[in-house]
């Protein structure tokens, strides 16, 4: 990724001039804007380095800008945030997108495989009031991003680890690999081994701490797909041991199922012959 | 302490004795040992000898592991769960180096504090081969890492002659078991441990006809002077006594039976050809089978990170936000991931064929040529492991059919 | 402690000890190189430490920025004054964008060092043909220098230093000291700008050209293709595999065989090389992916 060119000496002093930093949010549930203020919470000192000059979830300043950082929550969702998210990118040196809905959709992203004029007219009394677009998509479908940051929500370990990045001049460290990872290292049993549960963990890139196999349940893919991944064969194994289909469709096409790996195979499973969808 | 008298002598171990062997152990040590979590025999501390997963059973095949109630299981009639020695000796995350700035600018000095010593109780023979094989990474290569020295050098082990194999299980390809010591290998326990009771169905006490009436009892050989000491304190206290001639013989049969029910094994069953592996394996670097494997591969890592021996890690800095101060955290890293082989942003190894390739051939072939001995011990945790059951033996005897002369594979 | 096994240098006192304990040395100086490169003097701070360090050429350090990360870095400045370390560095990922943003005075740690040397013993009464593609020749800088030194246990030496563009080529300015010390130096650019008056093409063309080379070692450094089209033009000239040395490049975080991550078919990089004997490694180096 691009770093800001006024980075500092890596972990050296506390520059002089903070990072402005503005937020704002698209089609989302907040839940990712409350990580990013628990991470100001749990470590106080990242306002040393950032300072929100606009960020309405926390406080009514805003600032104008340019600024040197906008985070965007959420997706693009109505013809209105099209617009807006094309001003929102002209404001901003580096454009950083939070969460599962800025990344890929969210898990509103489930209209994008039926007809958005039927879920407004099962919803509203006045659907005629309704100004929708047909898909919920991910912000860099719309303009450039500099960095994504996936997870539903997102870690706030690491969106305080981008932020300290971004303020210091090096690389975020985000894991790329599986979800599996993250349970080797924790101790975590494999729920799928031991218990035949179809999880996405081993096609789903770790940032979470294997939180739902921690508990006993299966991941659900809230960290998009892994850098390097095989769904396929993943689903055919689930297949063959016992899972239907049926209950595999809805997995992949949850919270990131528009994320480009997660989507082909929802799409390939849906087409393939065999058992159908529900 | 004299050299004792009598090492070699086993004596009989009652469950009491066992129970509070355990008690001894935790006086100085972190004793960790099997019990039953989360639906599998894992490895954990543990208070007493109660909590040994007497009464369970497990199954294990690729991509699978279930632990069935079994009224007829001792203590130590499970074989090896997900976890092994190198959780505890060489663990998922741990800090290498501390980097501080001081009016002097910024130093680099070790870690702070020494964990408390380990003991682990029924280490199996797969397991000390694989100790023996990460002391000569740790250890062994001219450089010392001095974490695990330490804790290495503290370790007490007490490990246990198996009475069954899973069908995953493989040590008879390996020469790593199924009895658990073995001097001339390296691998070495404090103490080791056969359980002379009746056992499961498909274990050696079935093949031995040991009567169900009979009490759990145990034959338990030091193999060092410092389990001597443990074992002669248990005789002091009036819990370990001699033991009966056929009992000895039994204890001496019992690694035998499981030996030979391994090696009983049909030509469908489970091993591993390691003749001439590791020159076949360099010279079909472009077998098409490296494709065909990578056509099943998740490339998930879990493989590697259950591998007893698997050592490979990466360094990452954990700066703390007042930028005074800096872990260097070392994390088990996996041939698998796109991160292992990247280099000026770019991954060497950027196909799973590539990965799984170098996994493969990382094990059972360049291990040779950088340590001195084949990477796998035949624990069958890779494959148990595995979310869609890929079978490293399999792979392995699909390797040794020549490439097809027309199509050269490509990883 | 075991001894390292043959062909492996053992590691100094402070890391045979420790190896992950690094050490404070302050960047003296600083020259741009090449667009994007730079030189970075080092001198260790602590005196003991600075006094009680040697290397050898073709090794490297670890050079570590504290909250950024490490990278292996090979040592470019003359074995024989080891108190002030030239490293000359490609900003092109997150530890050499950082050491970029330096300046003289800065502090940064480094451990080592690390790896086998290029062979310059095994080739004393022969010829030495240096070969470097782009930054290549950083890891033979020190190399050049000790042949420089020691001109007369050598016949003939040369260096070949290519790159794409003029701009590129590292050292030029010190083309007439190397040729004052009896060494001849040739550089070829793949594409000349309206300055460049020299050769245009690639290194393996002026290696096709060198005539008998039965007598002659090429110590090579350059992309692992670059490396394998050297080899084969020096097979050409009557230079067999066994008489060529290529230094290798792979990632790393321990640097002493430990990690893992750089392994290139059964060898670690770090412990193994970075040079090997190309007949070592040719096999290897044609299999993509490896």
């Amino acid at each position: 990724m691009s770093t800001l060119p006024d980075g500092d000496h890596g972990a050296g002093p506390v520059p002089a001039r903070r990072l402005r930093v503005a937020v704002w949010k698209f089609a989302s549930c907040d839940g990712c804007q409350l990580q990013l203020l628990d991470a100001v919470g749990r470590w106080p000192a990242l306002l040393g380095r950032i300072e929100f000059v606009q960020f309405l979830e926390a406080s009514s300043r805003v600032e104008p800008g340019p600024y040197d950082v906008g985070i965007v929550e959420g997706s693009v969702s109505t013809p209105q945030d099209v617009v807006r998210i094309r001003e929102v990118r002209r404001q901003c040196r580096f454009l950083l997108t939070i969460g599962a809905c800025a990344t890929s959709g969210g898990i509103q992203a489930l209209r994008n495989w039926g007809r958005v004029e039927d879920f407004v007219a099962a919803v509203y009394a006045s659907p005629d009031t309704i100004e929708a677009l047909a898909t919920s998509t991910g912000i860099a479908e719309h303009v450039p991003v500099d960095f994504e940051l996936r997870g539903c929500p997102v870690d706030t370990a690491q969106l305080a680890d981008v932020l300290v990045a971004l303020a210091t001049g090096r690389t975020p460290r985000v894991p790329s690999t599986s979800v599996c990872a993250e349970c080797k290292a924790a101790g975590v049993v494999c729920v799928a081994v031991t218990r035949g549960i179809p999880c996405l963990g081993p096609v789903t890139q770790a940032g979470c701490g294997a939180l739902c196999p921690a508990h006993g349940r299966e991941c659900f893919g809230c960290f998009g797909p892994a850098e390097a991944t095989n769904l396929p064969a993943l689903s055919a194994h689930y297949e063959a041991t016992g899972t239907p289909r049926g209950r595999l469709l809805p997995l992949v096409r949850g919270i990131c199922g528009w994320a480009p790996a997660f989507r082909a195979e929802a799409e390939r499973l849906a087409d393939a012959p065999g058992e159908p969808a529900p | 302490m004299g050299p004792p008298t009598d090492t070699a002598a086993p004596l009989e171990l009652g469950p009491a004795g066992l129970d509070r062997l355990v008690c001894i152990l935790a006086e100085t040590h972190r004793v960790i040992g099997p019990t039953v979590a989360d639906g599998a025999v894992v490895l954990r501390e543990i208070a007493s000898a109660a909590e040994l997963p007497v009464g369970w059973i497990d199954e294990q095949e690729g991509g699978r592991y279930r632990l069935h109630a079994d009224a007829s299981a001792g203590p130590f009639d499970h074989v090896v769960g997900p976890f092994s020695l190198k959780n505890f000796l060489f663990p998922p995350r741990e800090t290498v180096a501390l980097l501080e700035r001081g009016a002097e600018g910024w130093r680099s000095r070790p870690p702070e504090g020494a964990p408390r010593a380990l003991a682990v109780v029924g280490v199996r023979g797969c397991d000390l081969a694989a100790l023996a094989i990460q002391d000569r990474v740790f250890l062994g290569s001219g450089h010392v890492d001095p974490a695990y020295q330490a804790r290495r050098r503290d370790l007490i082990l007490v490990a246990v002659d198996c009475r069954r194999a899973a069908p995953t299980c493989f040590c008879h390809s390996t020469g790593s078991g199924p009895a658990a010591c073995d001097a001339g290998a390296g691998r070495v326990a404090d103490l080791t441990l056969v359980d002379l009771g009746p056992g499961p169905a498909g274990s050696a006490a079935e093949d031995l006809g040991i009567e169900p009436s009979a009490a759990r009892r145990f034959a338990c050989r030091a193999g060092t002077l410092r389990g001597a000491a443990i074992l002669g304190r248990l005789r002091a206290e009036g819990l370990a006594g001699s033991l009966a001639p056929a009992d000895s013989e039994l204890s001496a049969a019992v690694p035998r039976a499981t030996a030979a029910r391994l090696a009983a094994r049909g030509p469908g069953e489970r091993h591993l050809d390691t003749e001439g592996l590791r020159d076949l394996l360099f010279d079909r670097l472009d077998h098409p089978r490296w494709d065909d494997v990578a056509a099943r591969c998740l490339a998930c890592t879990n493989c590697t990170l259950v591998c007893p021996t698997c050592f490979c890690a990466s360094v990452t800095e954990i700066p703390a936000l007042d930028a005074e101060r800096v872990e260097r955290e070392r994390r088990w890293e996996s041939c698998f991931s796109l991160d292992h082989s990247r280099m000026h942003g770019r991954a060497v190894r950027h196909s799973t064929a590539a990965r799984y390739r170098q996994w493969l051939t990382h094990k059972l072939a360049g291990w040779i040529d950088q340590f001195g001995v084949s990477g796998c011990t035949g624990c069958g945790r890779c494959i148990t492991w595995c979310p869609v059951g890929i079978d490293l033996t399999a792979e392995v005897a699909a390797l040794r059919a020549p490439p097809p002369a027309s199509e050269g594979g490509r990883a | 402690m075991t001894p390292p096994p043959a062909g492996r240098a053992a590691l100094p006192g402070s890391l045979a000890a420790d190896p992950w304990r690094s050490h404070a040395a302050r960047i003296v100086a600083i020259r741009d190189e090449a667009p994007g490169v730079r030189g970075y003097d080092l001198e260790l701070c602590d005196s003991a430490v600075r006094e009680a360090y040697r290397f050898r050429p073709g090794q490297f350090n670890m050079l570590l920025l504290p909250g950024i990360g490490e990278a292996a870095i090979s040592i470019a400045s003359d074995p024989d004054a080891p108190h002030r370390l030239t490293h000359t560095v490609r900003a092109v990922g997150n530890v050499t964008d950082a050491l970029a943003r330096r300046c003289e005075g800065d502090e940064i740690l480094l451990r080592g060092p690390f790896g086998t040397p290029w062979p310059l013993g095994a080739l004393e009464g022969g010829d030495v043909i240096v070969v470097a593609g782009g930054l290549g020749l950083a890891s033979q800088r020190a190399a050049i220098l000790t042949l420089a030194r020691q001109r007369n246990a050598y016949r003939r030496v040369v260096v070949l230093a290519g790159a794409k563009a003029p701009a590129g080529l590292l050292y030029a300015g010190e083309d007439a000291a190397w040729r004052a010390a009896g060494i001849e130096v040739e550089r070829v650019v793949e594409s000349a700008d309206a300055g460049w008056r020299g050769a245009v093409g690639l290194v393996t063309d002026l290696v096709a050209r060198l005539g008998d080379g039965r007598r002659a070692g090429v110590l090579c450094c350059g992309p692992d293709g670059m490396m394998r089209a050297v080899a084969a033009a020096a097979a050409g000239v009557g230079i067999g595999p066994e008489r060529v040395w290529v230094s290798m490049e792979r990632p790393m975080s321990c640097a002493v065989g430990q990690c893992g991550l750089c392994q290139f078919g059964p060898f670690f990089v770090c412990l193994d090389g970075p040079v090997f004997r190309y007949d070592r490694v040719a096999r290897l180096l044609e299999i993509p992916g490896l």
